[in-house]
């Protein structure tokens, strides 16, 4: 993107910038760290990236937006949960492996023993058809969740080296093998992925070397 | 609903079974920590790209818990605050009690957190790099069959009720198409499921 053009003075000298840079704030002690994230998240009802968000860039600015968005790239690219990953990176960052452990502790601990009550109570009310007929609605709407999600991740595909024809080829036998044939997962995801990788690798080398064929 | 007699109905008895072992030997609870293990590094797009073989292990292969607690656990785990692999702690729970908890969660957890941990250090990690293009362009349409893939398990107990398909293009369109918190749609979805339109 242009630099946008600083005014300039009378005798023309740039001006100094519009907008002062804004300081970035530091975790100061692994207790902090660890009450910031569980603060984060128990707001975060469905999902909490929005709320990291809110409160590590917005609200405690101890991320940048840029900054922010990096670690979370590199954090969906990784296996495991994104939200996770990026607190382990960005507690290791400011306090070492400790960091990473006090962000994830922060992150799973207070919900894991809100989730397991929760649990705890709907087993004790299982017998009432009010609460089975409410976890059922909620399965359907979390199915449609994860489709959601599925469905936008397809909008990307387009831009995807392999071409969306391919794709989509290789996301539908994905799910008729894991799915509906039910193979196990670790073979679907070596084979099909390897190639998946393989055809990659090839279509983005080919495609930097010469024109459009 | 099995039937239980007026002793075993008693709220702390019922707990602690709850948070026993349900049988699970060492070998069992060993297997559950490697399977787990495994899936972490599989899981390429979060845990829940994983959902479908957890299926096919606890409720198909192993019978440690039925289609109603699975996706409960996904369910209950979604609507509660905090990150959604906490689903995995639900599992665990269900198949094996509190051992169960512990370990389903170190296994789906340690493997991708140390590579997460060791891959944030690397200073040099070049995005433009062709080999992690590569892995990110190979495995996207992957991770888009498992995630329908999950979707498709999780409506399986329901599918035969008009207000289970009603309730999924609902939901989809309004998670793809707006901005609206998913709160309002689990909402939802507990309304729509205590009418009894989904079974």
């Amino acid at each position: 993107m242009a630099e946008p053009q600083r005014p300039t003075t009378a005798d023309g000298a740039a001006a100094p910038p519009a907008t002062p840079v804004t300081e970035l704030r530091r975790p100061g002690s692994l207790a902090e760290v660890y009450r910031v994230f569980t603060r984060m998240a128990l707001q975060g009802f469905g999902g909490v990236l929005p709320v990291a968000h809110r409160e590590l860039v917005e609200r405690e600015r101890w991320m940048s937006p840029q900054g922010f968005l990096e670690v979370l790239s590199l954090s969906q690219v990784l296996p495991g949960p994104n939200v996770v990953n990026l607190a382990i990176i960005f507690g290791d960052r400011h306090f070492g492996w400790r960091g990473a452990l006090a962000a994830t502790a922060g992150m799973l601990s207070v919900p894991m023993l809100v989730v397991l009550v929760l649990a705890l109570i709907c087993r004790q009310a299982a017998d009432l058809p009010l609460v089975t007929g409410a976890l059922r609605g909620m399965g359907v709407v979390a199915a449609g969740l994860i489709i959601g999600t599925a469905v936008k991740l397809a909008g990307t595909l387009s831009k995807n080296p392999l071409g969306l024809p391919l794709a989509l080829g290789v996301g539908a036998m994905t799910f008729a093998m894991v799915g509906l044939l039910r193979w196990p997962m670790v073979w679907v995801v070596l084979g099909l992925g390897a190639l998946g990788m393989a055809a990659a690798w090839w279509r983005i080398t080919h495609q930097a070397r010469g024109p459009a064929r | 609903m099995p039937v239980t007699s007026p002793a075993d109905t008693a709220p702390l008895a019922q707990t602690l079974a709850l948070l026993g072992l349900h049988g699970l030997g060492t070998a069992d609870l060993l297997q559950l920590l490697l399977h787990f293990t495994v899936l972490s590094m599989l899981a390429v797009g979060g845990a829940i790209t994983t959902a479908t073989d957890m299926h096919r292990y606890l409720v198909q292969e192993q019978g440690w818990l039925n289609d109603t607690e699975f996706n409960a656990s996904i369910a209950l785990a979604q609507a509660a605050p905090g990150p959604n692999i906490l689903f995995v702690a639900l599992l665990g729970l269900h198949s094996a009690g509190m051992a169960g908890v512990v370990l389903a969660m170190l296994g789906i957890m340690l493997p991708s957190s140390a590579v997460a941990l060791v891959v944030g250090r690397l200073r040099r990690a070049n995005r433009e790099a062709v080999a992690l293009r590569a892995f990110t362009a190979g495995l996207t349409p992957l991770t888009l069959g498992l995630l329908v893939s999950t979707g498709w398990v999780l409506t399986s107990p329901t599918r035969a009720h008009w207000g289970t398909w009603a309730l999924l293009a609902v939901t989809v369109v309004l998670n793809v198409r707006t901005r609206l918190s998913p709160m309002w749609l689990i909402a939802l979805g507990a309304v729509v499921g205590m009418l009894g339109l989904v079974g």
